[in-house]
């Protein structure tokens, strides 16, 4: 890329730029305005709307999606910020089967009531347990200190992971 | 809210990203993890012209030993704090502060660099480069400068850089065998910003103290250094004669602001109570 041009500053803040992104394995291109956050182009213009917009600053982790294989909150950048990156989100994540575990058991735990909060903690649980084979429910709850959930207490969601933690590591023992 | 419109460039270079800031007549801003920035054009509590992505610019990256010092580069995001070997080995006490920095999502992608040019004076990393005496790398129009940390932080939010510039790496000194760390905070739930945190960095002989830098953040307008109590505990070994005059050089070494959260008293309590802990423990791991 070469230096800015002076054209680029003048009256051009309103206009578009093209971005491409691989979302959940697929080719993507679309038009945005460079003020346009991650979360509001997933579920605007690609119609993704498994990925929820709650605070839209970083509070509350409902936004969370994995950028090229990490989770990050999709309110907390912008869209042209992840051209050329890999977007996983939630949708993708259940497709492909990866959390089909996590889901299960969030779902037999009644981890879930409104469901509002669910894709960031299935998000951020599929992250931890990528990272942490067995982790205690301490570390659960401190990788999870960034997620609000306003329906269940926490205690079931905790339960969840714990659950699925130890079935996956006995599994993969086995 | 949604942020006022913007013009967005990416930068592969140094040099293209200074120029991009000077032409944007310092009507710009440099993002890079954004996760503090990004919040504050949300609310438009910040509305430049330019927005001038510098997470491309590949001399911003790494972290590697130079000399009797570690250079970590600006772009080094709080999650490798935690991961990468050459901070636990040469700045453990980074990697000590590292699990408190926000939430793992946020740590993915906030930067080291971003932390230390933002000097929120709630923030681990800025404190911690007080206590380790680093160096803050600098590059700007007028060329490249390096500046002591005790000399970067200046008011609530203010730092020494000028406009259009940019921190390049922060320098730590490796550390020794012959010295201690410690760290902890003090917050009403994991994740959150301190009440007050506290980090510090002995250099020992034997159980002598020869050297000791102690900052605490979240307990004024900067990050700040407690020279009273440095001076109190330097030359000496601890005991609990020693942590109690630390502890009580505290009241002239801090000021903490009016706050209806948490009043002056109510901190000042929290920084004696957590200086105590620290050299508690500095004292055991000796
Ligand atoms: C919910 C939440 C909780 C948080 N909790 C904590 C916490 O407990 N502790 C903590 O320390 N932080 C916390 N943060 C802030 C986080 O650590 C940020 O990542 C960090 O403060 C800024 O780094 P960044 O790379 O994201 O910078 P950005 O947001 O990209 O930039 C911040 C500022 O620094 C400037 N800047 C960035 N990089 C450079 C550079 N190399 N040279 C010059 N200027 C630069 C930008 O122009 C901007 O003004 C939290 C954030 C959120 C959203
Ligand atoms: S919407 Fe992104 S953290 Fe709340
Ligand atoms: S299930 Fe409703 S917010 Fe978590």
């Amino acid at each position: 890329m070469s230096g800015i041009g002076d054209d680029m500053l003048a009256e051009e803040v309103n206009e578009t730029v093209r971005v491409r992104f691989i979302v959940n394995g697929r080719k993507v291109a679309c038009d945005v305005a460079p003020r346009e956050t991650l979360v509001d182009c997933l579920r605007n213009v690609l119609e993704l709307t498994g990925t929820h917009a709650g605070c839209e600053m970083g509070a509350c982790g409902a936004c969370l999606v994995r950028l090229d294989g990490r989770s990050v909150h999709s309110c907390l950048m912008f869209a042209v910020q992840a051209d050329g990156a890999r977007i996983d989100t939630i949708e993708g994540l259940s497709e492909s089967g990866v959390i089909a575990d996590l889901q299960a058991e969030f779902h037999r735990r009644n981890a879930l009531q409104c469901g509002f909060c669910t894709p960031g903690m299935l998000v951020n649980a599929h992250e931890l347990l990528s990272q942490v084979a067995r982790p205690s429910r301490e570390e659960i709850r401190d990788a999870l200190s960034g997620n609000y959930c306003r329906c269940t207490g926490y205690e079931a969601i905790v339960d969840a992971i714990d659950v699925v933690a130890k079935a996956r590591s006995e599994g993969g023992a086995a | 809210m949604k942020a006022r419109a913007f013009s967005y460039f990416r930068a592969d270079t140094i040099d293209q990203a200074l120029d991009a800031h000077a032409r944007a007549g310092d009507d710009a801003r440099f993002i890079a993890g954004g996760q503090s920035l990004v919040p504050a054009l949300s609310l438009r509590l910040q509305a430049p012209r330019l927005l001038i992505d510098i997470t491309h610019i590949a001399e911003l990256r790494g972290v590697c030993r130079e000399g009797d010092t570690l250079r970590i580069g600006a772009l080094t995001r709080h999650c490798e704090m935690l991961t990468e070997p050459l901070i636990a080995a040469f700045a453990p006490l980074l990697r000590a502060a590292a699990p408190f920095v926000a939430h793992p999502a946020i740590r993915n992608r906030g930067t080291f660099g971003g932390s230390v040019a933002l000097a929120d004076p709630a923030s681990e990393f800025p404190a911690m480069t007080l206590a380790l005496d680093a160096e803050i790398e600098i590059a700007g129009p007028s060329g490249s400068r390096r500046l002591k940390a005790d000399d970067f932080f200046i008011d609530l939010f203010e730092t020494a850089l000028q406009p259009g510039e940019l921190i390049t790496a922060v320098h730590v000194p490796l550390f020794r065998s012959n010295q201690r760390f410690a760290f902890d905070e003090l917050a009403r739930r994991r994740g959150d910003y301190a009440l007050v945190g506290c980090g510090m960095l002995a250099t020992q002989t034997g159980d002598r103290i020869d050297d000791i830098r102690i900052s605490f953040f979240s307990v004024g307008n900067t990050p700040t250094r407690v020279k009273g109590a440095e001076t109190a505990l330097t030359g000496f070994s601890l005991d609990a004669a020693r942590i109690a005059a630390a502890q009580a050089a505290l009241d002239n070494d801090l000021a903490p602001p009016e706050s209806d959260e948490v009043p002056p008293m109510m901190r000042l309590h929290l920084a004696r109570v957590l200086l105590g802990r620290l050299l508690g423990r500095l004292g055991e791991g000796a």
